[in-house]
């Protein structure tokens, strides 16, 4: 706790520790906690260059399209006359050339680049969505169950231990299929944004777990403060408690759970195409990249990696980033 | 510490029985017609008919239900087409194996086994290793590095770190034979050779989480006052560090590393995939493909036992490790 | 007495669970059987050491906990099982000022907004604007109304409770709970808050329930005082007889542990011997009579009801009262009266 001296202040009066601001700079101008942190993760140099890093993708996820337009060549292009015989890209490190800068998969010899800058906006969209969608459940759920206590905790405790003995990637599996089926029938066209939305969906119904336990934690410790009783004994409502007085206290938590939880469902969505579900072979991504290359790994080594070390970068600099917001949101857990 | 058990295990019960409520309504209610996936191509509509009446599809689900629950519990009868008396645990019958499912599940789940508790006594003494040094070393270069480490294999996919080290290992230096299961009995030194790929990947990806972990823990554990106390009244440092610091340290990571090797026993679908190593992951994926019920049920089931065993025994290890849980 | 009490608490009682697993294996009986009236513009003090049930009680007045018995009539109206709906209305006359003056306040809201917090949740538009409200009632507090927009981490405590008052007084109550309002500051601030509770009592014509267990600063704010012990009332009364003329032991023991420039040396101290029974299993009878130094067979075995004493307004619920004019201020510093020879052979 900074102890800057203030007008009219008594600093006789000793500043609780239990107070959620953090070090106060004292000034002039009132500064909220969210102001505090934003500072805070200014000048953190970590969070600045995984942000900017962010940012880079999020903006080439957005551009796909245009980039497409700059770059000449479309996702499902193929270039076989730039293949061999056998089906391998001609030239070296897997057909790189100054047309294609990653070069071509092997088989079909499709642009891995134009493939790979989709593949991110696939990836992104999925694990935002999933993100937004599974903190929202999870905030309602924990907030409802750590508030109101009671038989509601007990079901929703139980309901999220469920959830959580479910094997996910086998559940997913096998009702991704079924649940297409149910849509399609045997024969019928699935268009790539169910593809997507199911992949969400399920996500959905999974991922929201921990955050409800977080909020539900946090929710539980402070319930029992005096702003929260001050507010019952003027009358409000559920919706007033939970949103107006509870939350403002944890958003920092449910943030950092989300800035984490996005590279998490990034890297579900690829391990679950990477199993062959969720997306059809036409949709660009990077898990159904990764499955292909294996069959290559002696042939084109090179194929592997231009996906491997995408994906690798882009969750590197979200968890980055997450961690630098912890500690921003949180100087005390700063180690 | 019996009563605790007692409750412990009957929740736990429950738990599995509601979720072989849910994946039975899942896989047996839902649209898609069960029998098409189990029955060879070409089916007659006469054929497909007697194996929906044989499979007792046609009884309503209730009834259905508490024939496979029976069948695990005492086993039953599947008739002549299924292989004819079924012995407990019974599984099912599987048609696109043509084999009951318990001797497939019995065949994979060793497998599973050997990757996964090999793997995971590396993963945790690599990762608690690394936490407690780099800890106790805070702010060297030596404490960066291990961050750098574990944020490092936080992020990689296993699937690409797979397709590394086979690159690397297998195919390059050729060191290693291309990966696969022996068991352990027959050759030990061909058992570790096969599966040694999908022990590092796995335990550098997990270990991460531990290091990370267990250094948080053991920084705020040592800031703590009995940590000091300890060390002012004059105790060693590593009697202090290994005996007061590191048992409070442990108890976080025990609760992760619980559920981390539950859920990874339920079938290390990834690794297994990556490697072409056919355990309980790779045998759902196939399942899953084949439309192959019984087997897509069995799986989960299995997964879903260790992930609540697992839960059992972390609550446990806590209640052993610290006696205030006890009673709750 | 006017006619009707603002407040009318009868035989009010909380007791809390205690669970052991499922099993619930005993009750803590925190406030047991509480009877007193508040009439409109006075203010009462409830007194005891911690533990006593003053806490429950403001709680329950104010319906953040619900009673386990007994009823709570407000201006007329039984609102001791009242739901949020039918409370909505009585809620702007009732309000509570809390300990903690860095609990109370969300520490994620401006000033401004947690001010205007009762008023809001009321759907209450004042006329003028919420915010010339909230500014008029920071400045009625000794406030800044300029400090609108900062947040509580920016105040010291003395002015954090001045916010808590302004944020009880928004609705304009008729009654307020202060539930310890300075015991969490310091000293030299107390006297500030509380002079300005009373300038407010005064301006504002509201009746106060003030729970406190300093006694001192009772007696400058209280017109009536009722002293509690392990969930009981032991006595009740105007200031003036409560201070001066205590007629249950424990009001003695506690007044004489004032420390007072005027009385020096060890003279009319009482210390109490042992510590206050465990409200799971309250001793039989008298709840004081395992620490009164006058504790007879009757005493276990009867319970003494809180009876006005001749006529007057003071009621004590003890077998043994002190004698009537045995004023405490009248004992000189000679220790040789019947209680302090007592007092010699209980205190350690």
């Amino acid at each position: 706790m900074s102890l800057s001296p203030v007008e009219g202040v008594a600093l006789a009066e000793i500043e609780s520790s239990a107070d959620a601001g953090g070090p106060a700079v004292k000034g002039v101008v009132g500064r909220s906690p969210g102001q505090l942190a934003w500072l805070r993760l200014r000048r953190d140099r970590t969070a600045m260059v995984s942000g900017v890093l962010l940012i880079f993708f999020m903006v080439l996820g957005l551009a796909a399209p245009l980039i497409e337009m700059v770059y000449g060549i479309g996702p499902r292009e193929q270039f076989q006359n730039l293949l061999d015989g056998f089906g391998m890209p001609l030239g070296y490190a897997g057909g790189v050339t100054g047309e294609h800068w990653f070069g071509l998969e092997p088989g079909l010899g499709r642009d891995i680049f134009i493939r790979l800058i989709y593949g991110l906006r696939t990836s992104l969209f999925i694990a935002f969505a999933a993100a937004l969608i599974t903190a929202t459940i999870g905030v309602v759920l924990g907030a409802l169950a750590g508030y109101l206590g009671g038989w509601l905790d007990a079901v929703i405790n139980w309901i999220t231990d469920l959830t959580l003995a479910m094997p996910f990637l086998i559940i997913a599996l096998a009702l991704t299929p079924t649940i297409t089926l149910r849509f399609y029938g045997e024969r019928g066209q699935v268009s790539s944004a169910f593809g997507v939305g199911v992949l969400i969906g399920v996500f959905a119904i999974f991922g929201w777990t921990s955050t409800a336990r977080l909020v539900r934690g946090q929710v539980i410790a402070l319930r029992e403060r005096e702003f929260v009783e001050a507010a019952k004994a003027s009358g409000a409502g559920l919706g007033h408690m939970l949103f107006r007085q509870l939350l403002p206290n944890i958003w920092a938590p449910i943030l950092v759970s989300f800035s984490l939880a996005v590279p998490q469902f990034i890297t579900s969505e690829a391990a679950l195409s990477f199993i062959g579900v969720g997306l059809s072979d036409e949709t660009p991504s990077f898990g159904r990249m990764i499955y292909r290359s294996l069959d290559f790994l002696q042939t084109d080594p090179a194929y592997v990696f231009f996906p491997g070390i995408t994906i690798f970068a882009l969750v590197f600099a979200f968890n980055l980033f997450g961690d630098a917001l912890r500690d921003a949101l949180d100087p005390k857990s700063s180690r | 510490m019996a009563r605790f058990l007692i409750k412990r295990l009957f929740s736990a019960t429950l738990t599995l029985f509601a979720v072989s409520v849910l994946t039975f309504l899942m896989f047996f209610a839902l649209p898609r017609d069960p029998v098409t996936g189990m029955c060879p191509k070409n089916c007659s509509p006469e054929r497909l008919e007697r194996v929906r009446t044989e499979l007792g599809l046609n009884d309503p689900l209730i009834s259905q239900y508490a024939g496979y629950m029976k069948g695990i519990v005492m086993g039953r009868d599947l008739g002549s087409a299924q292989g004819g008396r079924c012995d407990a645990p019974c599984l099912g019958w599987s048609y696109v194996t043509n084999e009951a499912v318990s001797d497939t599940i019995a065949r994979v789940l060793p497998v599973t086994l050997s990757i996964v508790i090999p793997a995971a006594i590396l993963w945790l003494l690599l990762g608690v290793g690394l936490g407690m040094v780099s800890a106790l070393r805070r702010g060297t270069w030596l404490d960066r590095l291990a961050i750098g480490f574990s944020l490092t294999g936080a992020s990689l996919q296993l699937y690409f770190v797979g397709a590394v080290l086979l690159l690397v290992f297998v195919y390059n230096l050729r060191l290693l034979p291309v990966p696969s299961y022996t068991s352990i009995f027959d050759n030990p030194a061909k058992w570790a050779s096969g599966l040694v790929l999908a022990w590092v990947a796995l335990a550098f990806l997990f270990s991460a989480i531990y290091a990370r972990l267990s250094r948080a823990q053991m920084l705020e554990t040592l800031s703590e006052d009995f940590v000091r106390t300890a060390r002012a009244k004059g105790l060693a440092k590593p009697k202090v560090y290994g005996r007061h610091a590191l048992r409070a340290a442990i108890t976080p990571v025990v609760t992760i590393a619980g559920l981390d090797v539950g859920g990874a026993l339920g079938g290390t679908v990834i690794t297994e995939t990556t490697f072409g190593i056919q355990g309980l992951g790779r045998t759902a994926v196939d399942a899953v493909r084949s439309g192959d019920l019984p087997t897509i049920m069995a799986t989960v089931l299995i997964a879903a036992v260790f992930v609540v065993l697992a839960n059992v025994l972390v609550d446990l290890l806590y209640a052993a490790i610290d006696p205030r849980v006890r009673l709750r | 007495m006017t006619d009707q009490p603002l407040l009318r608490v009868r035989g009010l009682t909380k007791h809390f669970p205690v669970r052991q697993g499922l099993r619930s294996t005993g009750l803590v009986q925190a406030v047991d059987g509480l009877d007193f009236d508040v009439q409109p513009g006075e203010t009462l003090g409830l007194v005891g050491e911690s533990g006593c049930g003053k806490t429950t009680t403001g709680r329950m007045l104010v319906r953040l906990l619900e009673p386990t018995a007994g009823s709570i009539e407000f201006a007329g109206r039984d609102i001791t099982h009242a739901g949020r709906r039918e409370l909505r209305p009585l809620r702007q006359d009732l309000q509570i000022i809390f300990q903690d003056p860095y609990a109370s306040l969300n520490p994620r809201h401006t000033v401004g907004r947690i001010v205007a917090m009762p008023l809001q949740v009321n759907g209450i538009k004042p006329p003028g604007g919420i915010k010339a409200r909230v500014q008029e009632l920071l400045e009625l507090v000794g406030l800044n109304p300029e400090h609108y927009n900062r947040y509580p981490h920016e105040f010291s405590g003395g002015q954090r409770q001045r916010i808590g008052i302004a944020r009880a007084l928004a609705l304009r109550p008729k009654l307020i709970v202060a539930d310890e309002p300075v015991s969490a500051l310091d000293v030299s601030i107390q006297a500030q808050v509380v002079n300005l509770l009373r300038d407010l009592q005064r301006d504002l014509g509201l009746a106060f329930v003030f729970i406190a267990h300093d006694l001192a600063v009772v007696r400058h704010f209280c017109q009536r005082v009722a002293v509690m012990y392990l969930g009981r009332i032991v006595e009740i009364g105007d200031r003036a007889d409560i201070y001066e003329r205590p007629q249950h032991p424990y009001t003695r023991a506690l007044l004489s542990a004032i420390p007072d420039v005027t009385r020096l040396g060890p003279g009319g101290r009482i210390r109490l011997s042992g510590d206050v029974p465990t409200p799971l299993d309250p001793p039989s009878g008298c709840r004081f009579r395992t620490r009164c130094w006058k504790a007879q067979d009757i005493c276990a075995t009867q319970e003494p009801a809180l009876v006005p004493r001749d006529g007057g307004n003071q009621a004590t619920a003890c077998h043994f009262p002190e004698a009537v004019g045995a004023s405490l201020l009248a004992e000189g510093a000679p220790a040789g009266d019947a209680a302090g020879a007592i007092v010699e052979e209980v205190s350690p």
